[in-house]
């Protein structure tokens, strides 16, 4: 640094265009704007996820309150009251097969479901996005051997994987969690791992190393920024896919256990009665579906405003 | 005196190379081949003394940006050592200390900077990374955004993406001084820059030079930017080094017949001098199986007998002033004078 120094005191400006280079001066209107705030600024026009992104809101927002939303005791069964239609007696939605309301099963459910949506990604992204860096960064290998594991998983089809891990685990909120987690994790890694090996070869990493970094502190500043993007984004789309797995987990008896509401395990037991009250019936799969697709739009919108070729 | 008096890291007398590379070696394996290697380099040895540019020309994949990689340790040379400074590399001093006096800008801007990092992080990352709190470090990158004649409060928040191909390696060559090298290895900085951009920066790099003292490993194909910038020249072909010497001896009378090729390769701006025939003709041999004897005999116009069957030494001929080269027949072409 010492040259460094001394030679910009005795030179009181340096930027007076000594070296024959004029000193650079952009057009002084241009604004400058980071990555995120650049990824900001397309997400607000962008009215239709945003509208999604509403409603994704709302449904979050309608789960976390669901004790001080819902009129009545989800757990309260009636026997004179079951099965009723929409508006019967102040139940909004209705009454399920055992009586209890419609709408305050629905808000609690949305809790289950969305924890069943939300935990397995978050897990997964932990695990399998930190073993896709350490094999993309690593090469040789370690990458073989990560990705050849993460292949054997692939070779299931993800729901049969799910079911599979689920059933030999046995039911259960917890278990259900871990067996989506395993199933996301080799999809997870290979994001990862290709993101990672697209930005090893590049120069910068290896001027990162000229410069006397070492492997972790190239992983931390450079490597992470760069593989954090496409992570997110396919992490987003997997809570859509995560919601419905678990539903279908519930639905088959392997997920979470009654009486607790679960968007797919009131689905599965309504299924009987369809003929009866049909609208009410369908309520679990519409949350279901709503919620799902409104997670996917999301996502589609993000990957639009972050995956920027720069 | 001033010399010495503004390298305070200075350890031997100012005649003392910087860095000295002995029979330095990177044989890459092929998968599958049975044992065969690409031999990138293969034995090269030269010093590079200080305050000097040396400049260092030939063809596409004779082993360049390998030996650019090998000086700073980006890869591990298979043989050989390097002295810096009289202290040898992982005996003397060792590599974090080389990497904290020897720094390198690439050849393609763009991909030498994060995209996710404003320029002003990318710069402060090697003082950073050496130890630097963060502010100091900040302190150290606005001061060599200033160097490279760019506006720190303008330029530093902005992301590579935001800035042209000169102003990335105007960058670029800020986050090499940022640390306070006392060697910088160009590889191909200007290659990929337009003619007029490649000039800005070739004098940006020729004034730096001189404002803090620094030696250049110059890579390039271009003769004409290593003939502007280089106190010495080292003509490689296929690893190997195939002429050293100063760049008047090396212009005006190349020795061997392939630094005669590449000289004679250039297009000329003079319609009278225009040739029709090619001076070189073919690809280089395949770098996996050079051939026996000269390296260039299979191209060389002049090869006779000797050339096929004996590897001709590196000071197989000498001439003043301290021009070296690898030819069996250079004395007899010696009154070939090109310019």
């Amino acid at each position: 640094m010492a040259e460094i120094n001394a030679a910009i005191v005795s030179e009181p400006r340096p930027l007076a265009g000594a070296g024959g280079v004029e000193a650079e001066q952009g057009p002084p209107s241009t604004r400058v704007r980071g990555y995120w705030r650049s990824v900001g600024f397309r997400l607000r026009h962008d009215p239709v996820t945003l509208a999604f992104a509403a409603v994704v809101l709302l449904i979050v927002l309608a789960a976390l309150l669901a004790p001080a939303l819902a009129p009545f005791d989800p757990y309260k069964e009636s026997i004179i009251g079951r099965l009723k239609p929409f508006g019967w007696r102040g139940h909004l939605l209705g009454t399920d097969e055992l009586g209890r309301d419609m709408l305050s099963r629905l808000l609690y459910g949305g809790r289950v479901s969305l924890l069943m949506g939300v935990v397995p990604v978050l897990i997964a992204t932990l695990i399998g996005g930190l073993l896709g860096v350490i094999a993309g960064f690593l090469g040789g290998r370690t990458n073989t051997a990560i990705m050849r594991v993460m292949d054997v998983f692939y070779a299931f089809p993800s729901v049969l994987l799910a079911v599979a891990i689920a059933g030999a685990m046995g039911g259960g909120m917890a278990n259900g969690m871990l067996a989506l987690s395993l199933v996301f994790i080799p999809p997870m890694c290979r994001v990862a791992e290709t993101a990672t090996t697209q930005v090893r070869t590049l120069d910068f990493i290896e001027a990162a190393r000229a410069s006397g970094a070492d492997t972790l502190t190239i992983i931390r500043y450079h490597v992470l920024g760069n593989v954090l993007g496409p992570v997110f984004i396919y992490a987003s789309s997997l809570v859509s896919v995560s919601v419905l797995l678990a539903s279908g987990l519930s639905f088959l008896g392997l997920g979470v256990r009654p009486p607790i509401p679960d968007w797919g395990l009131m689905l599965s037991t309504l299924r009987q009665s369809i003929y009866v009250v049909p609208y009410v019936c369908a309520l679990p799969g519409v949350a279901i579906f709503v919620t799902s697709i409104c997670f996917n739009l999301v996502s589609d919108g993000l990957r639009g405003a972050m995956d920027v070729r720069m | 005196m001033d010399q010495l008096a503004l390298a305070p890291h200075d350890h031997g007398e100012p005649h003392q190379p910087l860095l000295i590379a002995r029979d330095l070696k990177k044989h890459f394996p092929v998968k599958g081949s049975g044992g065969k290697a690409v031999q990138a380099v293969d034995g090269i040895s030269f010093t590079v003394r200080k305050g000097e540019t040396l400049g260092i020309v030939g063809e596409s994949g004779c082993g360049k940006s390998t030996l650019a990689r090998l000086l700073l340790y980006l890869l591990v040379p298979d043989t050989g050592e390097l002295v810096f400074d009289g202290a040898a590399v992982g005996d003397g001093i060792t590599v974090g200390a080389l990497r904290r006096h020897v720094q390198i800008v690439f050849q393609d801007s763009y991909s030498s900077l994060n995209p996710r990092m404003p320029i002003r992080d990318s710069v402060a990352f090697g003082p950073f990374v050496q130890g630097k709190p963060r502010g100091e470090a900040r302190r150290i990158a606005r001061e060599a955004l200033a160097r490279v004649r760019l506006d720190p409060d303008l330029f530093g928040p902005r992301y590579p993406h935001e800035l042209s191909g000169g102003q990335k390696q105007r960058v670029n060559i800020a986050r090499a001084l940022a640390t306070g090298p006392r060697m910088v290895i160009l590889d191909e900085p200007v290659s990929a820059l337009d003619k007029s951009i490649e000039a800005q920066v070739l004098n940006l790099l020729r004034a730096l030079k001189r404002q803090l003292n620094l030696t250049y490993v110059f890579i390039s194909h271009d003769l004409n930017v290593v003939r502007y910038l280089s106190d010495r020249v080292l003509v490689m072909y296929l690893g190997r080094v195939v002429e050293l010497g100063p760049v008047e001896a090396i212009y005006a009378r190349p020795a061997h017949p392939y630094t005669r090729a590449l000289l004679a390769s250039q297009p000329s701006m003079d319609p009278g001098r225009r040739i029709e025939q090619p001076p070189i003709t073919g690809e280089p041999p395949n770098p996996i199986s050079p051939p026996a004897g000269c390296r260039f005999h299979t191209r060389c116009p002049f090869a006779e007998a000797l050339c096929t069957s004996v590897d001709p030494p590196l000071p197989l001929w000498t001439g003043p002033p301290s021009h070296i080269a690898a030819c069996h027949l250079a004395d007899r072409m010696r009154p070939a004078r090109l310019t």
